[in-house]
């Protein structure tokens, strides 16, 4: 059957209306529930950063939430490491929303650096270790992750990486709890108290005693994707420093 | 008058819901018209997602969901739909499925969401989809047309659902994350890894379909 011109364009524009309308119905309805699935997701990945995530997956969303709260305190700084109260609007700043992706696309003096200290339940003084959002490049899309520091402010508790496309398998592994687990106790400090680049290296399964304490074990096949990796560590930890230096107590080690 | 009453049709005895013929629609892509192990359709996804079973069988649902809808609307329209632009048409119904699968996953099950999201909105270029929609829903009731999704569907979940348990209980000794062998006592159960990468998806179904045509005794020509 062959149909006019005219037909045909007026049957497209309905078409197109009919399920644009669809979508956008859909995605008004369905939009507060994925905020809070996503919201619900960053502070999993937050506390997988100081304990270990299967504890963290085994607990229910209201749980999640519930612990969240009493162990995490969370500030925003600026890149000179002073305090940010209010948001671009006037309101309270609230570090959850603070959306790390849209502030790597600005230069590093330019954006809003959340800090998510972690802490008994109670004690908010008494912090045991800083939690920081990392954003980068791996080799095909965007990776980020959560980065605890201990409170010596050298050494990694834990780590929880995310990925939005690396390879499954090779890059992808970095998601992997074996994987992040490597980082664990590696510092970015030497004896001297300079800071030194931590790396993951190129290769797998290399022994302890050749890493030492600023080497990781790397993912075979994946070097690339740990390149980015190692870049997004480093450059996070180096942009934290002003506000370590200005607010966070160093001292504190020794109580580690 | 009584010459449009020679005309009509004589009404037909109304058709079982799920009469023989109609059965035929759901049983026979899961066996002797399988999507994947005889239209060698769908493959990417089948090798793919199917590491554990978890993903998989909600692959298998969305799939089975959009299948099922984008044949029941498209036959709905077959009447409507310019024969020139129906290839697009078809395209946007099942893009638009597909996205709506992707949203609910986003809201409701955002860990698979995580895991799944490439290879939900890869939907859209799966073979099957598009071939039913071509080869069925354009020339077929919506009844009938809906039933052939749905078998389509079956078809191509039972399969990536059987590579999922391969893969799964051989590479890392779980079935629905459930850790089967620790559970039976066999702690040192060593995981094969080549079950975890792609190229062990490919070995499993080459044997499921070496399987299958020993059985059935289909030949290609």
């Amino acid at each position: 059957m062959q149909q006019s011109n005219t037909y045909i364009i007026v049957f497209s524009l309905i078409l197109t209306a009919v399920l644009g309308g669809l979508l956008s119905g859909a995605s008004q309805v369905l939009g507060p529930a994925q905020k809070k699935a996503q919201d619900l997701d960053t502070k999993k990945q937050i506390l997988g950063a100081v304990m270990p995530m299967d504890e963290v997956n085994s607990k229910t969303p209201e749980e999640i939430l519930a612990l969240y709260a009493d162990v995490i305190t969370s500030v925003v700084a600026d890149y000179q490491g002073n305090i940010i109260t209010t948001n671009d609007k006037g309101g309270p700043m609230i570090a959850e929303n603070v959306n790390v992706e849209k502030n790597y696309k600005k230069s590093q003096e330019e954006r809003q650096y959340p800090v998510f200290k972690y802490h008994k339940a109670g004690q908010e003084d008494n912090v045991e270790a800083y939690i920081l959002p990392v954003f980068g490049a791996g080799l095909w899309d965007a990776i980020w992750g959560f980065m605890a520091l201990n409170t010596n402010l050298e050494s990694v508790r834990g780590i929880t990486f995310s990925h939005r496309g690396e390879t499954p398998g090779l890059g992808a592994r970095i998601t992997e709890g074996e994987v992040m687990a490597r980082y664990v106790d590696k510092t970015f400090v030497d004896s001297n108290g300079n800071i030194v680049s931590l790396d993951m290296v190129k290769g797998e399964n290399n022994p302890e005693s050749k890493l030492g304490p600023h080497k990781v074990d790397g993912m075979s096949g994946a070097t690339l994707t740990a390149n980015g990796v190692n870049a997004m560590l480093n450059n996070y930890y180096g942009y934290y420093q002003n506000y370590f230096d200005k607010h966070a107590k160093k001292g504190a080690m020794a109580v580690n | 008058m009584s010459t449009e009453t020679l005309e009509m049709p004589v009404a037909k005895p109304k058709e079982a819901l799920l009469s023989k013929r109609r059965k035929k629609f759901i049983t026979d892509p899961l066996n002797d018209d399988n999507p994947i192990t005889i239209q060698v359709l769908g493959i990417c996804s089948a090798l793919a997602v199917t590491t554990q079973m978890k993903p998989t069988m909600v692959m298998a649902i969305s799939v089975i969901f959009v299948l099922v809808f984008s044949n029941l609307l498209i036959s709905v329209m077959r009447n409507l739909i310019p024969g020139r632009v129906r290839i697009i048409v078809q395209l946007a119904v099942v893009a638009t499925l597909v996205t709506l699968v992707n949203e609910v996953l986003k809201a409701y099950a955002f860990d698979m969401y995580k895991e799944l999201s490439v290879f939900i909105g890869l939907i859209i270029t799966n073979c099957i989809v598009m071939g039913r929609l071509e080869a069925f829903a354009l020339n077929n009731k919506p009844y009938d047309s809906a039933l052939d999704g749905l078998g389509s569907g079956l078809g191509y979940s039972w399969i990536i659902l059987a590579v999922a348990f391969f893969r799964e209980i051989w590479g890392s000794g779980k079935v629905f994350g459930y850790p089967v062998f620790e559970a039976i006592g066999m702690d040192d159960f060593q995981a094969n890894g080549l079950m975890v990468s792609p190229v062990g998806a490919f070995i499993v179904l080459g044997i499921i379909i070496w399987v299958q045509r020993t059985k059935t005794g289909y030949v290609e020509h």
